[in-house]
């Protein structure tokens, strides 16, 4: 029956809060963490979520009735205690799939965390996790080749993949940038990368630096036999700019080039990774504002979402911190996101901060990429905890040995084939690790003044964003 | 700078400078580790594949088969035998040992076990 209208405002939780409903296998689903303001009920506050983060607004609007509200309207379906903090609590949304473009994170974000995040009635919320149905991830392109085809374009198996982030971060012409990275893959590296804010500076245009490169490659890959790589950063100012950066790295035949997918922009990467798998080009991504987004356990989106998203929008490498290293990152909750950028099904797993079950279909995986503060002593631990579909990036560990970069490649490189070798023995790494590496630098004079020059270097700070467990 | 230590890799020294595969930056596989990691690729449920090339070629991806990939061999002694047989009838060549992984569609390790005359 049709209904009136009836001007006016409502209680959100009169049209928002069903904890009858229960979701559709093809609706999105989000957990949001709310800290509501004093007095106000959770289910109002659950419901006010829902409702902005689709089709409400603070008042009834008469155009309402023009269409069938109860079929496009988020639903606020459960509420949960957080464990350990009573300041906030879960609320779960189910979002009908008709309400989002296909192929377009760009427009789920907007709506999940547009307005509703600066909504007075909150005192902070933050997104914990997305359940994107199968049906929505086949409608997204996705990484561009995935994990099995960049092993077969490189021709690397069994083994951790290594990187090295050319340091000083800024100042170096091309020509000395070149060099850096040729010492470093002749040592034995399979990439060395361009950092974050290398774009095109004064000091260093894109170009020149493109070219120098690109022989760095070509000479390294002759003297060693192996294929090679560099991570040539095309974040740009426009995306105009961006694909022509690109168009060129295709042109001199660079393997793989680089974008930064939240200062650059979801709808640059998706367009960026969509032409990489046109192109056959590999795709690393790097996360630059991730940790303002991520990192305040109360307010912004967790890292494991930021992870789906770009999945969903495309991308080969991702970092993902290192447990171990100078960054941020809880080891259960890294588990849960390599996890999530990796496998092809991904079940609800609280200890580790997964909400939901997700089904990627058949949407090939993403690398995760452990960078910042590691060096040849972490290697046990970070071939244990990453395994073989990762990649280990070694900037200050690789270039800081004391026989500069070759001897540092090197070393990491034999200390990451040693563990493996130890590994794939049945030895258990992290309690045998001392000893693996010992025995492999007796044949490696580099590992060895590697392990006597970083023996006491550790970062042992307590994380600040941990997954919620109680306390009392 | 006494005490710096050149890093010796170069075009022209092959024997030293090129590198194949996984454990190549390590001694050269006894029969012993050799054994060891053929018993990790049985137990990963990989099919066992021996391919091998003159080392001037090795850059492509294909190498050639020795026969056919052992599809559900277990027995580290006939994988073993088989790749002395390949390294036998190709002494100069190099030999390698894959595990082919048939869910991921990919090689799950690759490496070689008899390295061959460098140019």
């Amino acid at each position: 029956m049709a209904k009136k209208y009836d001007a006016g405002v409502k209680e959100y939780r009169e049209t928002y809060w069903m904890p009858e409903y229960t979701p559709a296998d093809t609706d999105i689903l989000a957990c949001f963490k709310i800290t509501p303001q004093e007095g106000v009920p959770r289910e109002e506050v659950a419901a006010a979520v829902a409702a902005e983060s689709s089709t409400g607004t603070w008042t009834t609007v008469w155009t309402d009735l023009l269409t069938d509200l109860d079929y496009y309207k988020g639903r606020a379906y459960a509420i949960e205690d957080v464990p350990g903090d009573d300041t906030c609590f879960y609320a779960f949304v189910a979002y009908p799939i008709d309400l989002f473009e296909e192929g377009s994170v760009v427009n789920v974000l907007t709506s999940l965390v547009g307005n509703v995040f600066g909504f007075k009635a909150l005192r902070a919320l933050r997104l914990e996790d997305i359940r994107f149905p199968v049906a929505y991830v086949m409608t997204c392109n996705g990484p561009p080749q995935g994990i099995q085809v960049e092993r077969d374009i490189l021709n690397k198996y069994g083994r951790p993949l290594l990187g090295c982030t050319i340091k000083p971060k800024l100042g170096l012409s091309a020509k000395n940038y070149g060099r850096a990275c040729y010492e470093g893959l002749r040592g034995g590296l399979d990439f060395t990368k361009d950092d974050e804010n290398v774009n095109s500076q004064p000091f260093m245009r894109w170009r020149h630096r493109f070219d120098f490169v690109m022989e760095a490659i070509h000479k390294a890959e002759a003297e060693t036999g192996e294929r090679k790589g560099h991570y040539l950063n095309v974040t740009a100012p426009t995306s105009d700019e961006m694909m022509k950066r690109a168009e060129y790295a295709k042109e001199i035949g660079a393997p793989i080039i680089m974008h930064d997918y939240l200062t650059g922009g979801l709808s640059a990467n998706t367009q960026l990774a969509q032409w990489c798998q046109d192109n056959g080009m590999l795709l690393h991504i790097h996360r630059a504002m991730h940790a303002v987004l991520d990192r305040n356990p109360h307010h912004g989106i967790h890292f494991r979402v930021l992870t789906k998203v770009l999945r969903l929008s495309g991308g080969d490498h991702l970092h993902s911190g290192t447990v171990v290293g100078k960054l941020e990152g809880d080891r259960d909750a890294t588990l849960g996101w390599i996890d999530i950028m990796r496998d092809s099904y991904v079940k609800e797993d609280r200890s580790r901060g997964i909400f939901f079950d997700q089904d990627w279909g058949s949407m090939p995986g993403v690398i995760p990429v452990a960078s910042g503060g590691i060096h040849v002593w972490h290697m046990p631990a970070l071939v244990s905890i990453f395994g073989d579909d990762s990649c280990l990036q070694f900037g200050g560990g690789t270039l800081g040995h004391p026989w500069g970069n070759a001897a540092g490649a090197a070393a990491n490189r034999v200390a990451v084939e040693a563990c493996v070798e130890a590994r794939n023995m049945g030895v258990e790494l992290e309690k045998e690790g001392k000893d693996i590496l010992t025995k492999a630098a007796a044949h490696s004079p580099e590992l060895k003044i590697a392990m006597e020059t970083w023996k006491e270097i550790k970062f042992e700070f307590d994380t600040v964003d941990k997954i919620d467990v109680a306390h009392k | 700078m006494s005490d710096v230590q050149d890093y010796n890799s170069s075009l022209s020294d092959a024997a030293q400078s090129r590198k194949y595969e996984t454990f190549s930056y390590l001694p050269p596989l006894s029969a012993e580790s050799a054994r060891a990691q053929i018993q990790y690729i049985v137990d990963k449920g990989w099919n066992p594949g021996i391919e091998h090339t003159e080392p001037e070629n090795a850059i492509s991806n294909y190498w050639y088969m020795w026969k056919l990939p052992m599809f559900g061999e277990t027995d580290v002694d006939a994988i073993m035998a088989e790749i002395e047989a390949c390294h036998k009838a190709h002494p100069k060549n190099h030999v390698r040992l894959l595990g082919f992984d048939n869910f991921a569609q990919s090689a799950g390790t690759a490496m070689v076990v008899h390295r061959g005359v460098s140019v």
